[in-house]
């Protein structure tokens, strides 16, 4: 995999997909990014965590899907044919990540990019690796690392 | 991969090729059937892969193959008549091949002492017949200091024997050298040979012209010209031939000292009108069927070697094997299709559910054009499925050689009839198949075969037959190894099985049953340990490798007259039988080998065991009742199972339980998908695949279901404590 998750000011710009969360804005790599699709129905998985929502068929592969709302300590999504999925690839693994809708791309300069504010949310600390301000609102930037389920952890 | 390693990968592909075809040339002629092609065709493997040996320099492998080539050389030429020992020598010979192509890639080597024990049976080979003919032994000495020497193949048997000892300096060569076309399509020049020759020594050459036809009738592919060549050097005339060993095959050579060469000459032309007569009826019959010129002309003529006149033969259908046109490809790249158009299908299905439900009239165009696709893609997926389908020929020519090394270390005699060969299954059945198939020969021939007295004792032949079948039946795959043998000592195992506590001593048993008792873990009939099956593993290692690929396993056994251990496999691994049942709103799927019955629950039979757990009584015993829904937390309350359907299942281990689901839907063949690649492992669960409306269902692991529902229970209780 090509992406890294390093801020290397001396980069240049880098382009991120925004999409909304329960009101909320956040982006991601779009490097990581494969697809983006509808929501499907999904099969829920037993013994999974809360924030798996199930696996889904995405052309012949089984793909799980993650609610991004519940994976970041918000209510959980009542998803509706509205709602999008991203697929996104990380080191192998493909995994869909349930959002609200996507806004748009933006291109970001490393230096755009403001450590996270040091608030006591874990899940703030885990997930977001940085803030940028766009279109008068903050956008957080998420790690897609962290978002996947560890395969360890999900065998209950 | 650097390239130098990829070359030597396609060589010993190749050697595995042509190990096999060795292998059946020998047995074919073991079986009586030693027509020149069979036997030129196995000296052609071994030549082949002495050949790509040097190149390689794996001097071991040469050595060996040489000693080995030269006795299949006097085979060729009938000095060696092959009785029953010469074929035994030969086969474990090629056995021996193996081992040095293994080490070979292996980088490692082969044991010393059964190697030197066959290079000497294949050296008396040699000096017996030798010594028949009365032939002096120039190749004797060859044999002897084991160097890289070219043997001379084609020598013509009148001047054989008149010894050529060469002096070791100025020697006269009288060389015809004729190529074929096939020399020329396989990219060799004429010229270069030539002038490699003329690097030995002095040479003059003349071209023979006479053989082009007018332009009209030239083929621009043929091969019209020859060479003779007077080659006066200091070389043997082995170092000549070795300039034509690439080649050999693809061109008629004479090679002869001069003044022998100058009777050969004479000799050519009293038989010149003689040639041009058959060439001229040749030429006719290109004339009428010149598709088929091409491959007649190369295959009639390989051991032609008796002189220079052509005479042509219908080739032998059945000796000759047909040369296949395949191709290599790498797995990935078949499976990457296959799961296409597993896509494909599935898709269409989607796309004629999608259709059926607009309601459009059936004799609508999209709904027949639906059809058509639908015909189409189904057709697809056999010919792609055909593509990972591989005839069973290549684990049973493995069992051959167990045969042999087993009825040899027991004293044993041991005939082994194959049967179904050309029986395709998957790649990977047919690779996993090796192991457990080993071990039941194994079996049969230490303990099913009698000793040749016990068997004439019991008015048997002395020579044991083993029988090693493939059928289809009804999509699946069944394996049949069956021995004349003794059949099951039914006493014996029940003593044994209850001798370690497998059975209580008192326990009534059909006869069934009690040789169902073999499969059971740590189970062994032999009293002593013998080194061939007794190696801490039984047929319960072979029931379970069995189980694994999807198979069943059964015994048949008859007192005095032996034992048939039948296998049933599926076809592919990518595709499983499956029962197709609802939980808790949710699809799910089971795979149909560990289902044994399915049950209608009754409040009569449903009985309460201490804190909520429930078994069902069936005919004999009580079996747990486990709701598939609880345990994959589907649902936390409890149900009626009387409203549902239970499954009486069995795991690999044996173990028995009845699994409650709400409804059986139907049985349907469905595509395994793992679960692991994106996901991991969950537990329960095997894999998972998708239905014709495109939705993901699970599939059921029975195993950890059945096997380890006191863990689950105790999680079930504890949500239910919440």
């Amino acid at each position: 995999m090509a992406e890294t998750h390093t801020l290397n000011p001396k980069q240049g710009p880098q382009e991120f997909i925004a999409f909304h969360i329960g009101g909320q804005t956040y982006c991601i790599d779009i490097m990581a990014v494969r697809e983006i699709r509808g929501w499907t129905p999904a099969t829920p998985l037993p013994h999974a965590p809360e924030f798996v929502r199930g696996v889904i068929n995405l052309r012949g592969a089984v793909l799980p899907v993650i609610d991004l709302a519940a994976r970041l300590g918000l209510p959980q999504s009542e998803p509706t044919a509205r709602h999008a999925v991203i697929v996104v690839q990380f080191s192998g693994q493909v995994v869909g990540l349930l959002v609200d809708a996507v806004s748009n791309i933006l291109t970001l300069t490393p230096d755009a990019i403001q450590p996270t504010p040091d608030v006591a949310s874990e899940v703030a600390r885990t997930f977001i690796r940085g803030v940028v301000a766009a279109d008068k609102q903050m956008i957080g930037v998420l790690t897609v690392k962290n978002l996947l389920p560890e395969a360890a952890a999900s065998a209950a | 991969m650097d390239p130098m390693a990829a070359i030597k990968q396609t060589f010993f592909q190749e050697c595995e090729e042509l190990l096999t075809e060795l292998e059946s040339g020998l047995l074919k002629i073991e079986d009586g059937n030693d027509d020149p092609e069979t036997v030129n065709a196995v000296f052609r493997a071994v030549h082949s892969i002495k050949g790509g040996a040097g190149a390689f320099g794996f001097d071991e492998l040469v050595e060996f193959a040489h000693i080995f080539e030269t006795a299949l050389d006097l085979l060729r030429s009938a000095k060696l008549a092959p009785n029953p020992s010469v074929t035994k020598t030969f086969l474990r010979a090629s056995d021996s091949l193996a081992d040095f192509v293994r080490a070979a890639r292996e980088n490692g080597c082969v044991a010393g002492a059964h190697v030197k024990s066959i290079t000497d049976e294949l050296n008396a080979l040699c000096s017996g017949a030798a010594k028949k003919d009365g032939t002096s032994p120039p190749k004797q000495q060859n044999i002897d200091d084991l160097d890289f020497q070219p043997v001379a193949v084609s020598l013509d048997s009148i001047f054989e024997s008149t010894p050529e000892e060469p002096p070791p300096f100025t020697q006269d060569f009288l060389i015809r050298f004729m190529p074929k076309p096939a020399l020329y399509a396989k990219a060799n020049e004429a010229l270069c040979l030539l002038r490699e020759l003329g690097g030995l020594g002095e040479m003059s050459v003349e071209c023979c012209v006479d053989e082009i036809p007018l332009l009209s009738e030239l083929d621009p592919e043929g091969a019209y010209l020859s060479w003779s060549v007077h080659l006066r050097t200091s070389a043997d005339e082995a170092r000549v031939r070795e300039i034509f060993e690439f080649v050999e095959w693809d061109c008629d050579l004479d090679i002869a000292a001069a003044d022998v060469g100058r009777l050969l000459e004479e000799f050519q032309a009293a038989l010149e009108p003689c040639a041009k007569l058959v060439s001229l009826a040749e030429q006719q019959k290109n004339n009428n069927q010149h598709m088929a010129s091409a491959t007649l002309a190369p295959s009639d003529e390989h051991d032609d070697n008796a002189g220079p006149v052509k005479v042509a033969h219908p080739s032998n259908e059945n000796g000759a094997y047909p040369a296949q046109t395949t191709i290599r490809v790498d797995l990935n790249r078949v499976d990457r299709l296959i799961n296409l158009v597993g896509e494909l299908v599935i898709n269409q299905a989607m796309l004629s559910q999608r259709v059926a439900e607009a309601g459009l009239p059936r004799a609508s165009s999209v709904v027949i054009g639906l059809d058509e696709l639908e015909q189409l893609t189904r057709d697809i997926q056999d010919s792609v499925m055909a593509i990972r389908a591989q005839p069973v020929k290549a684990v049973f020519q493995r069992m051959s050689r167990t045969v042999r090394e087993i009825a040899a270390m027991t004293g044993k005699s041991v005939r082994l009839v194959t049967e179904g060969e050309g029986t395709e299954v998957d790649k990977t059945v047919v690779e996993r198949l090796t192991d457990p198939l080993t071990h039941m020969i194994r079996n049969a021939v230490d303990h099913g075969i009698e000793t040749p007295e016990a068997r004439a004792a019991a008015g048997k032949a002395e020579e044991g037959s083993l029988r090693l079948s493939a059928t289809h039946r009804s999509g699946r795959v069944v394996i049949e190894v069956a021995d004349d043998g003794a059949g099951l000592n039914r006493g014996r195992i029940r003593e044994i099985a209850v001798s370690r506590g497998l059975i209580p001593a008192e326990a009534d048993l059909t006869d069934d049953e009690i040789d169902n008792l073999i499969f059971l873990p740590g189970f062994s009939t032999a009293s002593t340990v013998s080194n061939i099956s007794g190696r801490g593993v039984g047929m319960d290692v072979v029931k379970r490798a069995i189980q694994a690929l999807g198979g069943r396993i059964s015994i048949a056994s008859n007192p005095g007259r032996g034992s048939t251990f039948s296998m049933s496999l599926p076809l592919t691994l990518a595709v499983l039988d499956g029962m197709v049942v609802t939980v808790a709103d949710q699809t799910l799927v089971v795979p149909l080998t560990a289902v044994i019955e399915t049950l209608q629950p009754k409040n009569a039979n449903v009985h309460v065991l201490g804190d909520g757990a429930r078994v069902i009584a069936t005919r004999s015993s009580f079996i747990p009742l486990i709701d598939v829904g609880s345990v994959l937390f589907y649902r936390t309350e409890e149900t009626d199972p009387t409203m549902q359907v239970a499954l009486l299942v069995e795991s690999e281990s044996g173990a028995r339980c009845a699994l409650l689901v709400d409804a059986i839907q139907g049985q349907r063949q469905v595509v395994i998908k793992s679960l692991e690649t994106n996901y991991g492992r969950v537990c329960g669960i095997a894999a998972a695949t998708i239905l014709g409306d495109g939705r993901v269902a699970l599939i059921l692991d029975v195993d950890a279901i059945v096997d380890r529902p006191r863990m689950d229970r105790a999680d079930q209780t504890l949500v239910a404590a919440e």
